[in-house]
């Protein structure tokens, strides 16, 4: 009875989300005549913008010696202009009711304002001037490369999960750029120069290597026209290559087992190299992998929380996730941390099970139908964040993607079949793919609170 | 040039104020069910979601004298009735794709949704959510696994600074008020809770009279009123929560150092504060976002971050809470800069103190503050926790059309006065936590 309720529920659920996410608010695209891309999200919703401009450089751009490089320059682009002094942008923006940071990747460095839907001709006049006319100083570099080693400090020196997944992305990553952390190593932040960060900034901030994406109550016209009007008069520039994946198609098995006196919880996260949207042979994959992703940890009455949190009582909390957005090859992770008294070695066992059962037997249908009901309702419900659909589309264009694959996200999810997730499982979820990481506290201290 | 820049660019910043954001924020519709809980309603009609949070007066104010226990209970909402277990809850909800979860804290414990307002969806989950929250079952096996987990956070807090920073300062600051203890417990209060304990707290606090309902999304007035009646029809009757003690004055300087293994040193200061019902809230507010509040602008982090780049992140916070509230600068600095932090920490609280804020910063504040409340309330997400808290808190309903005008009411000499009057940096509470050799000894 249940299982037939079931059924016709889906049945009903399905388009009626499609209509909802696909076609309500348009989004309309433009290039300059210099190569810059624009693209446009209306929401009309409330009298906001909120304006991205996304540069095609991140992490996996750098090399060792000059790791955190682009992190460090996003720092330093709100350190002023010729026009603008130091803090100046940031200053301005509030005094407008707005807000802005940005924020670095492996694959981007975005700057982004909120504002106001008739101010976004103050935020694009900002944007337009330091991407070509940033000021780059040694007297705030001395003092910016202290605050971006605090934040190092205070992410992962300090924050016993963080120095693991430094180490554990080290290992799995091998021998591709996403291997290295974001914010650095610390000794190349040490060495950092302003050259470093000039060259860089020449290198890759031109407008044929950034995206501008704007979303909210604005006319897509409008948002062009103001477009050429600030970034039209800019020169492209040659961009250099991307360095790539290393072509490796199953690395072989991997292992790092972290002892850690900081810690007090131990962990086990195991990773197994998979393709991106963009490396994917087929998109297929990529949908099938989520929807695998989604059987794990869909919810809690998904089968991570279902058989090792409750049923088998091993771990304290457990989780999958894939992130289809990436330039390069990418990983399916599996993380857990085990309930008090049990060993990780059960942890790892018990999670080991749950990829044996997705390579040996297909999901059942209510299995897969909670997993897409589920994923296709956490699309539309993301729909609410003007931000989050900006952020979307900055992440598809710049990992290569392109956002026009949201227009057929769900369709894509919806043509998933309990034979395709299995296959992906046979194919993807191997041990010569496969990376385990512990972390375990070296010594159990106990204290009062 | 710039200083050309800066008057053109505020002159226009006073047309967007008066213009944009007192015209937009939606009216609240608050109501009381038959069964005697508080409702407070926003229509919004672009996607076919729908937000509902539950927020009783159960946070762990009231844990009395078993710390975790108000957690405890919010945890088990979720956990099974006796029915059906947690896993068949769970799918039932992700069958519809809807988001249930749960959460607690001093004042409160709440659960949220999110659903789809498609017919024959929206009143299943509708029916759920209420069948659940009515007759939790607590059964035994989840009640030891849920200490299980809670222990495990206990541990995780161990790791992190900033938590046991937190956890020293509210103790110091509240000594024996009901909000001294932590939400998640201790270690040894949460071994010995049982489901006993969780059951009670249950049936003394989880009923129609002690709930706020907020509800904001695609739905009429009639299917929201219907919503609400089927949520809190179900619940046991019984009283509100009594009013919890004064927050007892702290009326001397004190450090509390806790030793932790680490390359930074966290900083915390500050003392109680005062919550929105308060004449002062405002002006106060106002100078917060000129000292830390209002980001990477704001004194303390222009000075520590962009000056002297002795910190990734500084700022300064009004906590308001039920009771009073808190009022706290922290920090996180390289542990051999402690020293020079402090003291440029004091150093610009107190100049503050004694001088206020200038006129461009007052000016410039109270334009990012009026400006930028359209972007708070621009999505569903915002609106449900902010109407959440007004219905919670018996504000008015007209809350958020006078929060614009309250803000641009403030005078440079109220904000001045209030800060004098309310904060006493000779008295602050000083939270030290780092490395042993670094933060000395009592």
């Amino acid at each position: 009875m249940r299982r037939l309720l079931a059924a016709l529920l889906v049945a009903a659920l399905v388009p009626g989300l499609a209509l909802a996410s696909a076609s309500r608010w348009p989004v309309s695209e433009t290039q300059l005549d210099n190569g810059m891309t624009v693209i446009v999200r209306e929401d009309h919703r409330a009298p906001v913008v909120v304006s991205q401009v996304w540069y095609a450089v991140g992490s996996s751009y750098e090399h060792r010696g000059i790791t955190g490089v682009s992190h460090v320059l996003e720092h330093m682009m709100f350190k002023g202009t010729d026009a603008h002094g130091p803090g100046e942008f940031s200053r301005i923006i509030s005094r407008n009711g707005g807000e802005e940071n940005a924020f670095t990747s492996r694959d981007y460095t975005a700057y982004f304002e909120r504002l106001a839907a008739d101010r976004l001709d103050l935020a694009l006049a900002l944007e337009a001037d330091r991407m070509a006319n940033l000021a780059l100083a040694d007297e705030h570099f001395a003092s910016e490369r202290e605050v971006v080693i605090e934040e190092r400090r205070q992410r992962v020196a300090d924050n016993p999960a963080s120095r693991m997944h430094e180490r554990f992305n080290a290992v799995a990553h091998l021998g591709s750029p996403y291997a290295q952390p974001i914010i650095g190593w610390q000794p190349d932040l040490e060495a950092m120069t302003l050259d470093d960060l000039q060259a860089w900034y020449e290198r890759y901030y031109s407008p044929n290597n950034a995206t501008l994406v704007v979303a909210g109550d604005v006319e897509p016209e409008a948002v062009f026209d103001l477009a050429r009007k600030h970034f039209g008069d800019m020169k492209a520039r040659e961009l250099p290559e991307a360095p790539g994946g290393t072509g490796m198609v199953e690395p072989g098995a991997r292992r790092i087992d972290v002892a850690d006196s900081r810690a007090r919880v131990p962990r086990v996260v195991m990773g197994y190299d998979v393709p991106s949207a963009a490396t994917a042979d087929s998109l297929e994959d990529a949908y099938a992998l989520m929807m695998a992703s989604a059987v794990l940890d869909g919810g809690d009455g998904a089968r991570l929380s279902q058989d090792l949190v409750r049923d088998q009582a091993v771990a304290a909390r457990a989780g999958a996730s894939y992130r289809a957005i990436a330039r390069l090859g990418t990983q399916f992770t599996l993380q857990a941390a085990p309930q008090p008294g049990v060993s990780v070695d059960d942890l790892e066992s018990a999670l080991r099970e749950q990829i044996e059962r997705l390579r040996s037997e297909p999901v059942d249908d209510a299995t897969l139908e909670r997993a897409r009901n589920q994923m296709l309702a956490d699309h539309l419900f993301q729909m609410d964040s003007v931000f989050y659909q900006a952020m979307e589309i900055g992440q598809l264009e710049t990992t290569g993607i392109g956002w026009e694959i949201i227009k057929d996200y769900e369709s894509g999810l919806e043509a998933v079949t309990a034979a395709d997730v299995q296959r992906v499982a046979q194919q993807y979820f191997t041990e010569q793919r496969l990376t385990v990481g512990r972390l375990q506290p070296e010594s159990d201290k106990e204290s009062a609170e | 040039m710039m200083r050309l820049g800066r008057s053109m660019l505020a002159a226009a910043v006073l047309l967007l104020t008066t213009a944009t954001a007192m015209a937009e924020a939606p009216l609240i519709q608050r109501w009381q069910t038959d069964a005697g809980a508080t409702v407070v309603f926003v229509p919004t009609s672009a996607l076919p979601i729908v937000d509902v949070r539950l927020t009783f007066d159960a946070g762990s104010a009231r844990d009395g004298e078993q710390p975790g226990l108000a957690r405890l209970t919010n945890n088990l909402l979720l956990e099974g009735t006796a029915e059906r277990s947690a896993g068949e809850i769970a799918r039932s909800f992700e069958q519809r794709g809807a988001r249930v979860s749960t959460s607690s804290g001093r004042d409160t414990g709440t659960l949220s949704l999110r659903a789809l307002t498609k017919d024959g969806i929206l009143d299943e989950v509708i029916k759920d959510v209420a069948d659940v929250l009515a007759n939790p079952a607590f059964p035994e096996d989840a009640v030891t696994r849920v200490k299980r987990q809670m222990e495990v956070s206990l541990r995780e807090d161990q790791q992190s600074a900033r938590t046991l920073a937190n956890k020293a300062f509210a103790r110091a600051l509240y000594g024996d008020h009901p909000y001294a203890a932590p939400p998640g417990g201790t270690r040894s209060s949460v071994s010995s809770l049982d489901r006993a304990s969780a059951s009670e707290f249950y049936a003394r606090y989880y009923n129609r009279s002690n709930l706020t309902l907020a509800i904001v999304g695609d739905v009429s007035r009639e299917r929201a009123e219907r919503m609400a009646d089927r949520l809190t029809s179900a619940l046991p009757d019984g009283k509100p929560a009594a009013d919890l003690p004064p927050v007892p004055s702290h009326d001397e300087a004190q450090t509390v150092r806790v030793p932790f293994d680490g390359e930074q040193t966290v900083i915390l200061m500050g003392q109680g504060g005062v919550n929105r019902s308060h004449d002062d809230y405002y002006p106060l507010y106002v100078a917060n976002h000129v000292l830390g509040g209002g980001g990477l602008v704001s004194l303390l982090t222009d000075t520590m971050r962009n000056e002297r780049g002795l910190s990734y992140s500084t700022f300064s916070t009004m906590r308001p809470m039920a009771r009073g509230g808190q009022f706290v600068i922290g920090s996180k600095v390289r542990n051999d800069a402690l020293d020079e932090a402090l003291s440029v920490m004091r150093g610009i609280v107190g100049d503050f103190h004694d001088q206020g804020p200038e006129a461009d910063q007052l000016a410039d504040a109270k334009g990012n503050i009026i400006g930028s409340f359209p972007l708070d309330i621009d999505s569903n997400n915002d609106l449900i926790g902010y109407i959440g808290m007004i219905g919670f808190h018996g504000l008015g309903t007209d809350y958020l059309q006078r929060l614009p005008e309250r803000i641009s009411d403030v005078s440079r000499d109220g904000a001045a006065q209030a800060f004098r009057e309310h904060i006493a940096p000779e008295r602050f509470i000083t939270v030290l936590v780092g490395p042993e050799d670094v933060i000395g000894a009592d």
